[in-house]
């Protein structure tokens, strides 16, 4: 006989306790354990209703994180007003084309001359797959995704401290370095070195791992040979008829193999944030912020630069002028949501707690700046088989990213020239915009010599620090300012509350951006139902 | 001589944070492996021209406006306190990041005073042992309205 009140709760009754007695955190961890989300906080869009009838909401800032909070809580039935500084929405959800200018501080002025349909991504520019977020906004918004290639083994790396500063591809480096290291550890194992680590057992099972993915020889040593070409390549390769068969090529010396220090990308890869699977926009990353700008615009007032941010027990007043008319003007709502950069928020007048104002002081951003080449044809697809991806270089430009769209497209076509943070982006930073592409065109001609200056068509460039709406890239947190300033910076300090990639886990990414523009209107509509 | 980065070794005053800039830290988006072994030049001219104009501007009178400025270094009068730059260099301020991970001590020690010389009239130099006295003393950040 069964009991009705002691029927064990379904997985979906059990989730649903959990949510309601824990919140978000607790649910999220709870599905983690069944199974269902392993890879994102996301656990849909937020069901937020029932606001009180006029509610108001002020958003300052149309980056993805305001668009986003003024998108959902106009669902919620808020009133909501977004404030922005520039004259376009956006934020660092930005793409540059044809006809478009760059205007930074202290350099001159640029009129971007791609070809239509050519683009560059100055902000973010992939997707990875466990997004959540972002992908699940792009599908409800019908922004069209096309897959972004971001892991490719006929790219080149550059050192120049590495096989005379000639780039290899970075196939031969990978194949190379595992067999090497395969190698040393079966002479390691062979010799008894390692007999106090490892069982028998397991010390014959890594043997046998050690052949087959290090490819070694019947010696166990890593040798040219035609078990190591199918996985590197050959010097002649497999044809047919009667000089059909192939050819290996030489491999590397360990030496060498370890100066490239290909184990760093090697690494890159494999971080889950740059694992394949990767997406991106077709035609530009801005097609999100259009997006949303279709469903929020109209509540967005461009061009306006908010001065001081004030609040009493019934609400929240925002001074600002209007970038053209330089006219004074004051916005009023019951609460706020702030996704203004910190180093621009850190030099407003904010009515908010000490320890808040410590925290948006305490954040640092990173600089970057991302040059985009337009080239007269795609030669990196003709002429060297590579079809999307990086070539790494350990110059200023850190590497150049082949384009994910339009392959064996005629016509010209834009490569990302250069995309470093730290010594070389602010060194880059700090060139006029014309000397940026010829630092850009000297140091990429390292992969492409023959091709790289003589396909050259034109160029585009925007350097963070010199954003005069952010004067930075995203924000830097360290183990120790987060645990000095992170739940002071995202907590709700009476009617504000802040969001943004600084306010996340996810800094310099969009997801980040959404998740804490998600948590924040949460909570900003639980205490909006307490007041 | 050219220094690559990371060397201003601090490890007796817990005073810099872990993460370099060029790594900028858990889960975001970065380049990738290229780039960080490049060199910055050790005079303070070359460090201020590779490093510090890419927000202050080559002539260090910043940018920007009221709310959203890069502050002038040229004609700054907090910098006659050298003490003050030093500060601002191994700690970061606002959105401004600390150095210490790109910058050794004698490239912060020649910047600071090439700024403080070519741009204002103070002509003291500052040498590595005022940095390691601040990196002892460990002083607090100065408060700001960062950008002015």
């Amino acid at each position: 006989m069964t009991d009705p009140l002691f029927v064990p709760p379904t997985r979906r009754q059990l989730l649903t306790m959990i949510g309601k007695a824990g919140g978000a955190a607790a649910l999220y961890q709870a599905m983690t354990v069944f199974g269902h989300a392993a890879e994102s906080q996301f656990t849909g869009p937020p069901k937020l209703s029932g606001a009180r009838p006029g509610s108001t909401v002020l958003v300052l800032g149309a980056g993805v994180a305001g668009m986003l909070a003024a998108y959902e809580l106009t669902k919620a039935g808020y009133n909501v007003q977004v404030l922005e500084f520039q004259d376009r929405t956006g934020g660092r959800n930005y793409t540059v084309r044809g006809g478009d200018t760059i205007t930074e501080l202290g350099s001159p002025t640029q009129t971007v001359q791609f070809a239509p349909g050519n683009y560059l991504n100055p902000g973010p520019w992939r997707i990875p797959y466990h997004h959540r977020t972002v992908l699940h906004y792009c599908k409800e918004l019908g922004v069209e995704l096309e897959h972004f290639a971001q892991y490719n083994f006929n790219t080149f790396a550059h050192n120049k401290a590495a096989y005379g500063g000639k780039p290899q591809r970075f196939r031969d480096l990978y194949v190379d370095y595992k067999g090497h290291v395969a190698e040393l550890l079966a002479k390691s194992l062979n010799a008894g070195a390692l007999d106090t680590a490892v069982t028998t057992e397991d010390k014959a099972r890594l043997l046998e791992a050690m052949k087959e993915w290090g490819v070694l020889d019947k010696n166990m040593a890593y040798t040219k040979g035609i078990k190591v070409g199918e996985q590197r390549g050959w010097d002649r390769p497999p044809g047919g008829g009667v000089n059909g068969a192939p050819i290996p090529n030489d491999v590397g010396s360990l030496s060498d193999t370890l100066s490239t220090k290909v184990w760093q990308e090697i690494g890159f890869y494999a971080e889950h944030v740059m694992q394949e699977t990767m997406f991106q926009p077709k035609g530009g990353m801005d097609h999100i912020g259009k997006a949303f700008t279709a469903k929020v615009g109209n509540m967005i007032r461009l061009g306006t630069r908010v001065s001081k941010i004030a609040q009493d027990a019934k609400g929240v007043t925002v001074d600002w002028t209007d970038a053209k008319t330089g006219a004074a003007g004051q916005s009023h709502a019951e609460w706020l949501v702030c996704t203004i950069p910190a180093t621009v928020l850190g030099q407003l007048d904010i009515q908010v707690s000490d320890a808040k104002k410590a925290a948006i002081r305490a954040l640092p951003y990173g600089n970057s700046v991302k040059i985009g080449l337009e080239m007269k044809r795609r030669f990196w697809e003709t002429d060297y088989a590579i079809y999307g991806g990086h070539s790494f270089t350990d110059q200023d430009i850190s590497l150049i990213s082949y384009p994910s769209s339009n392959f064996f497209g005629d016509g010209p076509a834009v490569l990302l020239g250069a995309y470093p943070f730290g010594i070389g982006a602010y060194r880059l930073a700090g060139l006029t915009p014309e000397k940026r592409i010829a630092a850009a065109l000297d140091q990429g001609s390292v992969f492409h010599p023959a091709e790289y200056k003589a396909e050259f068509l034109s160029g585009a460039s925007v350097a963070w620090s010199r954003m005069p709406w952010i004067l930075g890239c995203c924000a830097t947190w360290t183990e120790e300012s987060r645990a000095a300033h992170y739940q002071d910076l995202v907590s709700m300090d009476g009617r504000i509350v802040l969001a943004g990639e600084h306010c996340s886990y996810y800094g310099c990414w969009q997801e980040g951006a959404l998740l804490s523009s998600l948590d924040a209107i949460t909570r900003l509509h639980q205490r909006a139902l307490a007041a | 001589m050219k220094h690559t980065r990371g060397l201003v070794a601090m490890a007796a005053v817990t005073l810099v944070a872990a993460a370099t800039l060029a790594d900028p830290g858990f889960a975001q988006d970065r380049p990738g492996p290229g780039g960080g072994d490049t060199a910055v030049a050790d005079s303070g001219k070359e460090v201020y021209e590779q490093i510090c104009a890419a927000c202050h501007m080559a002539d260090a009178k910043g940018g920007g406006q009221t709310g959203a400025r890069v502050p002038a270094l040229a004609g700054n009068k907090n910098l006659a306190n050298k003490d003050y730059p030093i500060i601002i260099l191994l700690k970061g301020r606002g959105g401004m990041p600390w150095f210490t991970d790109i910058l050794t001590k004698p490239q912060i020690a020649a910047v600071i005073t090439y700024v403080r010389g070519h741009f204002n009239d103070y002509k003291d130099p500052v040498t590595v042992a005022d940095i390691d006295r601040i990196g002892a003393a460990n002083p607090p950040v100065p408060d700001c309205n960062c950008g002015h």
